[in-house]
């Protein structure tokens, strides 16, 4: 078999410039920069990182490739190249919100490490084939693990690097073994041959058991309860642009390739979950971990008074709505899930940012430290109300239209006896649930009279600059959705489950 | 051109955020500026639209043409009708707040983002439009209510916020459903009108929609967020709130949930009708016992929403009509009545206890203000003259035809109202000083109460007589001449939105 590997370099182009870009700030942050303020190196490492999610965003809009090679071992369709574009976008406001921090002097490996953890996501994102998905998989955890101890002064991040990688790696073993199952099944790696291999009259007991193995894994990943346990430790204890990233970047390639395993290789094991119509299948295991996730999530969030604990809990909460997309199964769930999960992580990048700009001025981030933030800071503020409000679901903001089209799929899965409506129910009933700690936030931000006055000089004009990008991204999304939609349907017209 | 009054409306919000901090003059300045220009808007639209059953587009553009969802604005007599009021309402509201000093920058910019939801959820006609609007107005509300508020404003906030949330999550519900259901093509109202849902779902899905829209037009018993939310709200939002919120509910009601399922209409009709009855009566009679002289005006709306519910139901030309008139004329005289209580007396005299008020001689003190309530009073008791006799006489009739006993209810709930507005009136502006109190409860009440300084009270100002002035003309000109409107609302009724109403008998 010959091999076109100029070819390959080609399609691999973008991820190759990450690792390159990785390898620059490494080496430039030892040889030159040690020196150098902290502050400094920051900017700097930060700004070569942006410069490389931009070069590899820009390769992706001119070089618009279309291929699968290796046994589906690297896909490049729209699609893909659509979320590995957002991944880059949430990568390079990750890094301009790192240079808030100072948190760390390993400047250049935090950015290394940052890029590597997007370089693992590009792969998941772009491979159809459990061992490329298993390795890319890996790769960013890995990072992502490192990333959560980066704060060496602080305990509280070592304990939540621990507890992630703990979980973390119990739930990959199980993984490994549901796929070893898998392959022993079906005698195939790739996802659309295993679909084939499988497709029998009843679902094989041992399928079943594979698919709920492999789910633990992915279920981790994305936050879903009960996988849920390292989340709220980890965010808290994390630095706080690592957090930001995992609650991002991580879940939009996680949720991708969870949607892409469950639509494309245990098509015909979907079984049902529909009201009084159970079938065993993945569908219905997913409809019980979104509602899990839909009930606790909220219902904890409550309690919360430590802002990234309140978002923490959140994110499982989200982790419900967009495990709904996954349920509709099809191109209009897969279609709703990307949308829900790449503009819940600008939103949440966003307030992870302004969590970070308190807490270098408050040391902490908890709630009562948010307290009078509109007359110190009236910008960001007004930032965080449109992120909060966003997550709450609000209108004209993209979390608003995010839910809504998710909902319309996962009613749309079953129009004949609107068999998931229950689940839809359960999700804006939960939703009403929700508002009440998000505008606790808010409460605290514009309600709570302050002592001070003054406006705080604190936080650079690039991420202040950022975060205001941010906000109005998420407004403009919110107002305008057709057009981050009709991409995402292009690309999905390609996509045949 | 009536799409710029909610253009402006958030153009007026931009330019306050820009503004400096601090500077509460430009700030009113802005506001009201921009309210006349909504109400000019408002006005002029109202001129220059043709009685009739025409739908007339304002604005149609694919907003996301993949679900088939239209930035679609348009008008009909019901909605010009109800523009109108929001115009009317804004701008007396900025006028009663004129005296607002502390962050009024933020006031005013919630205010008017409040004020650019209700006419956009007034004007859309794609129901997914609608709701964007509808749901964007329950934040400013908030905001309002917690940072400018008084009485538990913390509570009354949360507790307005999440049932209009929860409001608008049951709406959200039989929504998505029914866009689904009706194929996932289209989300406009005059579509969706047309399509035959199947029976069993209308059953479902009409009383989630109509209940959700209802709570926030303050259907019993799910009207108790109003009288917190009325009572905590600085006096500009409770006019809002009372005067054009609570009709976003009933004209959800009306536009949304009974043109979209008329069969599951005819099911939960008579339960419906008699919550609303019971919301008459109770509310009156709560209010005939309330000691805070805001709780009384606040549980007085839940009373009159009851007839625009009532209204409703009955399903006749006549009551469905009045049910209109009724939003108009509740919109103002409630509006009225609160610009009395919260800025006229409680800023003033600082307590809002009638106990308290009873000694103080109102009426000598600040008599502008004893006239105008007396006005709304009366308006409100629905004397004839006033737009509010026209209203409630039609929803009278009309549910004499169609539920001859529910009327009968609804009128003894008119005779406790009388009851309560006068007892108030008399209480708050002409009782007779130190009279009619025990000797024990003397001692205790010293303490609390002031002495009668009439010349103490900060005279009533320009602007607050402007903004009385004006509501009070309007009332009376409704009142007087009510073709004025019933000519706009009437044919309305024709449009094709009311087809299936209509082919059932009923309209």
């Amino acid at each position: 078999m010959s091999f076109d590997y100029l070819q390959l370099l080609k399609l691999c182009a973008p991820e190759t410039i990450m690792v390159v870009t990785a390898l620059v700030v490494l080496f430039l942050d030892l040889a030159w920069l040690r020196t150098e303020p902290n502050r400094t190196r920051m900017t700097l490492a930060a700004m070569f990182t942006a410069a490389g999610c931009i070069a590899a965003f820009m390769w992706m809009l001119v070089v618009p490739e279309k291929a699968s090679l290796l046994n589906g071992m690297l896909v490049v369709d729209p699609l893909t190249q659509l979320v590995k574009q957002s991944l880059l976008v949430l990568t390079l406001f990750t890094a301009l919100l790192s240079i808030e921090t100072t948190f760390t002097d390993h400047v250049g490996e935090f950015f290394a490490l940052l890029l590597l953890a997007t370089v693992g996501m590009m792969f998941l994102v772009s491979s159809e084939e459990l061992l490329m998905i298993f390795v890319s998989l890996e790769l960013t955890s890995l990072s992502l693990y490192i990333l959560t101890a980066f704060n060496k002064h602080n305990a509280k991040s070592a304990e939540a690097a621990l507890k992630y990688f703990l979980f973390g790696g119990m739930a990959a073993a199980v993984t490994l073994f549901g796929m070893s199952l898998i392959y022993g099944l079906s005698g195939a790696t790739n996802l659309r041959a295993i679909a084939t291999a499988l497709t029998g009259p009843t679902p094989d007991p041992l399928l079943l058991a594979a698919i709920v193995m492999t789910v633990i894994g992915f279920g981790f990943k994305v936050a879903a309860v009960p996988f849920h346990l390292w989340a709220p430790d980890a965010y808290e204890g994390a630095p706080t642009p690592s957090a930001a990233f995992i609650a991002s970047g991580s879940k939009v390639a996680s949720f991708f390739i969870l949607a892409k395993v469950m639509m494309l290789g245990f098509a015909g094991a979907e079984g049902s979950g529909a009201w009084k119509a159970y079938v065993p299948g993945w569908v219905p295991l997913l409809a019980v971990i979104a509602s899990l996730s839909l009930v606790l999530g909220n219902l904890a969030a409550l309690a919360q008074t430590n802002v990234k604990r309140l978002l923490a809990y959140s994110a499982i909460a989200h982790a419900g709505y967009a495990l709904l997309g996954v349920i509709a199964n099809g191109p209009l769930g897969l279609g709703a899930l990307v949308f829900y999960v790449v503009t819940y992580a600008l939103t949440v990048v966003g307030a992870f940012a302004v969590v970070a700009m308190v807490e270098t001025e408050k040391g902490q981030g908890n709630l009562s430290d948010f307290v009078g933030l509109s007359r110190r800071e009236p910008v960001l503020s007004l930032c965080m109300m449109v992120f909060i409000l966003s997550l709450a679901g609000i209108p004209p903001l993209a979390g608003f239209f995010g839910k809504f089209y998710v909902f319309v799929a996962a009613v749309k899965a079953d129009v004949k006896n609107l068999g998931y409506l229950w689940l839809v129910i359960l999700a804006i009933a939960m939703s009403a649930v929700s508002l009440y700690y998000y505008l606790q936030v808010l409460k605290r931000i514009y309600v709570f009279p302050s002592e001070e006055g003054a406006v705080s000089q604190k936080g650079s004009l690039i991420g202040k600059t950022a975060v205001v990008v941010l906000a109005l991204a998420v407004l403009a999304l919110g107002c305008f959705p057709g057009w981050l939609l009709e991409r995402i349907l292009s690309g999905l017209a390609v996509f045949k489950p | 051109m009536l799409a710029w009054t909610i253009y402006i409306s958030f153009l007026g919000v931009a330019v306050l955020m820009c503004l400096p901090r601090g500077n509460a003059r430009a700030a009113r300045i802005v506001a009201l500026t921009t309210a006349l220009g909504g109400l000019a808007l408002a006005i002029g639209g109202f001129l220059a639209h043709k009685p009739g059953a025409d739908i007339a587009t304002i604005a149609k553009l694919p907003w996301i043409p993949s679900l088939g969802i239209e930035y679609h604005l348009a008008t009909d007599g019901i909605s010009i009708v109800l523009v109108l009021l929001t115009g009317l309402a804004a701008v007396a509201g900025v006028l009663f707040s004129w005296n607002i000093e502390h962050r009024a920058k933020e006031f005013f910019a919630f205010y008017l983002a409040l004020i650019g939801g209700v006419y956009g959820v007034f004007l859309s006609f794609d129901v997914f439009l609608l709701f964007v609007f509808y749901e964007l107005a329950i934040i400013p509300k908030y905001f309002l209510i917690a940072i400018w508020g008084s009485t538990n404003r913390e509570f009354g906030a949360m507790k307005l916020a999440l049932y209009s949330f929860v409001g608008s999550a049951m709406v959200l519900i039989g929504l998505v459903a029914a866009f689904v259901v009706a194929g996932g093509h289209s989300m406009n109202l005059i579509t969706l009108a047309k399509f035959p849902f199947p029976e069993s779902f209308q059953t479902w899905a009409f009383p989630l929609v109509f209940v959700g829209f209802a709570i926030l037009a303050g259907l019993w018993p799910f009207h108790t967020w109003a009288p917190t939310g009325h009572v905590a709200a600085p006096t500009a939002a409770s006019m809002l709130l009372a005067g054009v919120v609570m009709k976003l509910g009933a004209y959800g009601c009306l536009r949304v949930a009974m043109t979209l399922f008329p069969a599951g209409l005819l099911v939960w009709r008579d339960a419906i009708a008699w919550l609303a009855v019971i919301g008459i009566v109770y509310g009156a009679m709560v209010a005939l016992v309330q000691k805070d002289f805001k709780f009384v005006i606040g549980y007085s709306s839940v009373s009159h929403m009851g007839f625009v519910l009532l209204g409703l139901m009955t399903l006749n030309e006549v009551g469905l009509s009045g049910a209109v008139l009724q939003m108009f004329s509740h919109g103002i005289i409630a509006g009225l009545l609160f610009a009395v209580v919260g800025r006229m007396v409680y800023d003033r005299a600082h307590t809002r206890d009638l106990a308290i008020l009873e000694g103080m001689g109102l009426a000598k003190a600040i008599p502008f203000a004893a006239v105008t309530f007396v006005i709304a009073a009366v308006a409100s008791m629905g004397l004839p003259g006033f737009s509010g006799f026209v209203a409630e006489l039609q929803v009278l009739i009309g549910a004499w035809r169609a539920m001859p006993t529910l009327a009968v209810i609804a009128g003894v709930g008119i005779i406790i109202g009388v009851a309560f507005t006068l007892r108030t009136l008399v209480k708050a502006f002409f009782g007779d000083e130190a009279a009619d109190v025990s000797p024990r409860q003397n001692e205790s009440a010293a303490v609390l109460r002031p002495q009668p300084h009439h010349e103490e009270l900060e005279p009533i100002s320009v602007s607050e007589r402007f903004g009385a002035v004006m509501l009070i003309a309007v009332t009376l000109v409704v009142g007087l001449y009510p073709r004025v409107l019933l000519d706009v609302i009437v044919p309305a009724f024709g449009s094709p939105l009311y087809d299936a109403l209509r082919k059932g008998g009923w309209l």
